[in-house]
């Protein structure tokens, strides 16, 4: 537990940026993550590859500054031929690091400190050069620092630390009577506040426990003086704060990077090392100020461009194309594991259908996988090798999920067959398999296409939550919605995927039709 | 006379309970055998044993000389026609249909499985207009009308009828029995026919056999059950059934 506790650090910073309810989900995600990943080159990876060699995918974790900087790479990139496309806020450290080493996206933007702690796992690991020679092991090169440190620090209101003169933190001994409020993690952790106050020498006794949130309010009231933040913090430059300079470097560094896959082009190479040294705590700082005050992420980026005098227009995706990328990825999860389910869950259920223990195990395994909430399943699979985090998992989740109405449906309606019509059918002397195929299934066909429906409707609704481990679909915008707390983005997801149910609903309306012979509709 | 089916110390049981006990039975070519008894005789176990939708516990089968066995069963069954009280159609296909899903299984040609069914319709007093229809479009009688004509199709040289006029109002009954009775003798048709009805028997038996308890009480026609009965139990099953007729 030590460990992942301590190698989850910059993980905290990101969850500080968005809305608390999705930490322990994520927590609990990464948390059961196995330290050897097994990859496989897959087929289902192959089938719902959905974008062309020729173009780049450009993915982000789910907090504002990695949804800037990712508008940024891709404003950056469109200067090169062929198509850019931006995946804003697939998941946290592990899922983007994952889907670049897959190859699924090609560039994201990480931080030193958290390659070094997180993916490598070797925190001794520090320079540039030696953090960029254990990536190339991966496939995976490095850009140099973009220009600003998102660190831990201390920060002060600016009019408050230029009345008393201070400038960095060893400044804060000449005033003990200053008083702080620091997160309580910040507060707990041994390389937290403890061995800060050891390697300063601190002085001061008030010091506090205080949520992140509420202490900048604290903060802008005097209540407190100094509080804990991340340095490119965008509440350091809506609330006018100073960022205290950590003059003996006792904070590891947290540079801004690229990370991109070494089978990126040369030209496309090139433009995102353009980017080294470009951005500065300050810009960032605004930059991400701006994204959180009008949700245009591209918008920040564009001003970023502006700040280089180049041209500020970053061609995003529109609402329509990103509504058909969301919906088609969405039925594609729905769909190809509900195929899944249908060549599995009617064999199952045929049988189920003649009782004895094996039915008994087959519709109790079933039954037990329904009850287990969806959100649980998914979190189950990530542990298991060869699922982990990916579109596979949700796929396998999804199958799972649609089992049983297929299964209990198939064999109910093949018991609800009454016995005269099934020694008919024997004493014809039609063999085991005509038998099935010619009376039994088409006789149980309303039974069974019930089932399929009910698994198809649930498959809709539940793909939604596919998008918590990167897979895509309409969850995408559901959970970036949660995430930055903006309602208009969740209903940009939650009201198509509502119209898919129903519009799915409705097509087997229509199937039942075709497929139920007419005289079991009469 | 030869016998197409031969019962050697045939027996069955559910459990605790006999459905039959170890009996001998032959059936005899070009006749038509009604087997009749009370509820729970063994009647329906008894023709249920002779198309093997039940194993018998002990004994042997023989069809037309030959062993009945797991490996010719399904075989031995496409020469046997079997109609049972609710008519068995499969509601998902129409009247054509139920009656041709044999032979179009088989690979029978269109031509001659058409002809055939043009055959049974007028044998059977079915009208061609309602071919197309579903058995829930259907009237019982019309029903047990397909379910004969899908029976009868490959020709089959043995016809189980399981009570088949059971669930029929008296009208319906009556001329049915009438058109059944006219087509077996057309056809020179082998029949096994179980009833609880002995009027019904009395009516197409060439032999009836009376079964109590799972055995067989006697064989013989109707005189000879109401003259020599066996045993007490025939005078006083002749007696019951005779009352109800004459009420």
């Amino acid at each position: 537990m030590n460990r992942i506790r301590k190698t989850r650090k910059h993980e905290r910073s990101e969850s500080r940026n968005h809305e608390p309810n999705s930490k322990p989900f994520q927590g609990f995600l990464i948390s059961w993550i196995p330290d050897s990943f097994l990859i496989f080159s897959c087929v289902f990876a192959f089938l719902i590859q959905s974008v062309s060699a020729s173009d780049v995918v450009i993915g982000s974790k789910k907090f504002t500054e990695s949804y800037v900087l990712g508008e940024i790479a891709k404003g950056a990139l469109q200067n090169a031929p062929g198509k850019v496309v931006f995946r804003p806020g697939m998941g946290g450290t592990i899922i983007v690091w994952q889907a670049l080493k897959t190859g699924e996206i090609q560039v994201y933007p990480e931080y030193t400190g958290t390659i070094s702690e997180e993916i490598l796992k070797e925190p001794a690991v520090r320079s540039l050069n030696s953090i960029r020679e254990r990536l190339r092991s991966f496939g995976v090169g490095m850009t140099d620092p973009l220009g600003f440190n998102n660190t831990w620090a201390l920060v002060m209101r600016r009019s408050e630390a230029e009345r008393l003169g201070i400038r960095c933190i060893s400044d804060l001994k000449k005033n003990p009577d200053l008083k702080l409020g620091l997160t309580h993690e910040f507060l707990d952790r041994q390389d937290g506040w403890p061995r800060l106050r050891e390697r300063y020498g601190l002085p001061q006794q008030d010091v506090r426990g205080i949520d992140h949130a509420l202490g900048y309010a604290a903060l802008a009231r005097g209540e407190i003086d100094v509080k804990d933040a991340y340095s490119t913090d965008a509440k350091i430059a809506e609330n006018n704060l100073v960022v205290l300079t950590d003059d003996q470097n006792f904070f590891p560094r947290y540079d801004a990077v690229f990370l991109y896959g070494l089978s990126l082009d040369e030209k496309r190479t090139a433009l995102l090392k353009t980017l080294k040294g470009t951005i500065d705590e300050t810009l960032m700082t605004h930059l991400n100020a701006e994204a959180e005050q009008t949700k245009d992420y591209a918008g920040a980026a564009a001003r970023y461009f502006e700040s280089r005098g180049e041209s500020g227009v970053i061609e995003s995706d529109s609402f329509s194309h990103k509504l058909l990328r969301w919906t088609i990825r969405h039925l594609q999860l729905a769909g190809f594991s509900l195929l899944l389910s249908i060549i599995v869950g009617v064999p199952l259920g045929i049988v189920a259908s003649r009782g004895g223990a094996v039915g008994h195990v087959i519709l109790g395994f079933a039954g037990v996988v329904q009850t287990i909430p969806s959100l649980a399943l998914l979190a189950l699979l990530v542990p298991v090798p060869f699922f982990g985090i990916s579109v596979r998992t949700a796929i396998a989740a999804l199958f799972l999920y649609g089992l049983l109405p297929i299964v209990r449906n198939t064999a109910t309606g093949l018991q609800d067959i009454p016995r005269s019509l099934r020694e008919s059918a024997v004493a014809l002397g039609l063999s085991p398999i005509a038998r099935l195929w010619k009376i039994y299934l088409p006789i149980a066909s309303r039974s069974i296409l019930s089932g399929i429906k009910t698994s198809a409707v649930i498959n809709i609704g539940t793909a939604t939550l596919a998008a918590l481990i990167g897979a895509g679909g309409l969850g995408e915008p559901i959970i970036s919605g949660l995430n930055l707390n903006d309602h208009v983005t969740i209903l940009e997801g939650a009201i198509p995927a509502a119209v898919l149910a129903l519009l799915v609903q409705w097509c087997f309306d229509f199937l039942d039709r075709a497929l139920i012979p007419k005289g079991l509709r009469l | 006379m030869s016998a197409l089916v031969k019962l050697a110390n045939v027996s069955k049981r559910y459990g605790d309970a006999v459905a039959l006990y170890p009996t001998e039975l032959s059936i005899e070519s070009g006749k038509t055998t009604v087997l009749i008894g009370p509820s729970g005789c063994g009647k329906s176990t008894l023709l249920r044993l002779v198309i093997c939708l039940i194993q018998p516990d002990s004994g042997l089968i023989d069809f037309d000389g030959e062993r009945v066995t797991h490996d010719n069963v399904n075989a031995l069954r496409r020469r046997i026609g079997y109609v049972i009280q609710e008519g068995g159609l499969f509601p998902h296909l129409t009247a054509r249909a139920n009656v041709l899903l044999m032979a179009r299984h088989i690979g029978k040609p269109e031509e001659e499985t058409g002809n055939r069914l043009l055959e049974l319709c007028e044998l059977t007093r079915f009208s061609q207009n309602l071919l197309s229809r579903y058995p829930v479009e259907l009237s019982g009688g019309q029903r047990q009308r397909v379910s004969l004509m899908r029976a009868l199709m490959l020709s089959p040289e043995l016809l189980l009828l399981d009570e088949p006029l059971g669930a029929l109002d008296p009208l319906v009954r009556a001329s049915l029995q009438k058109d059944l009775k006219e087509i077996f003798a057309r056809l020179g048709q082998t029949v096994v026919f179980v009833t609880h009805d002995l009027a019904e028997a009395i009516y197409f038996a060439d032999e009836i056999v009376l079964m109590n308890e799972g055995r067989i009480v006697q064989k013989g026609t109707s005189i000879d059950l109401r003259e020599r009965p066996a045993e007490p139990f025939v005078s006083e099953f002749i007696n019951a059934q005779r009352g109800i007729t004459i009420v």
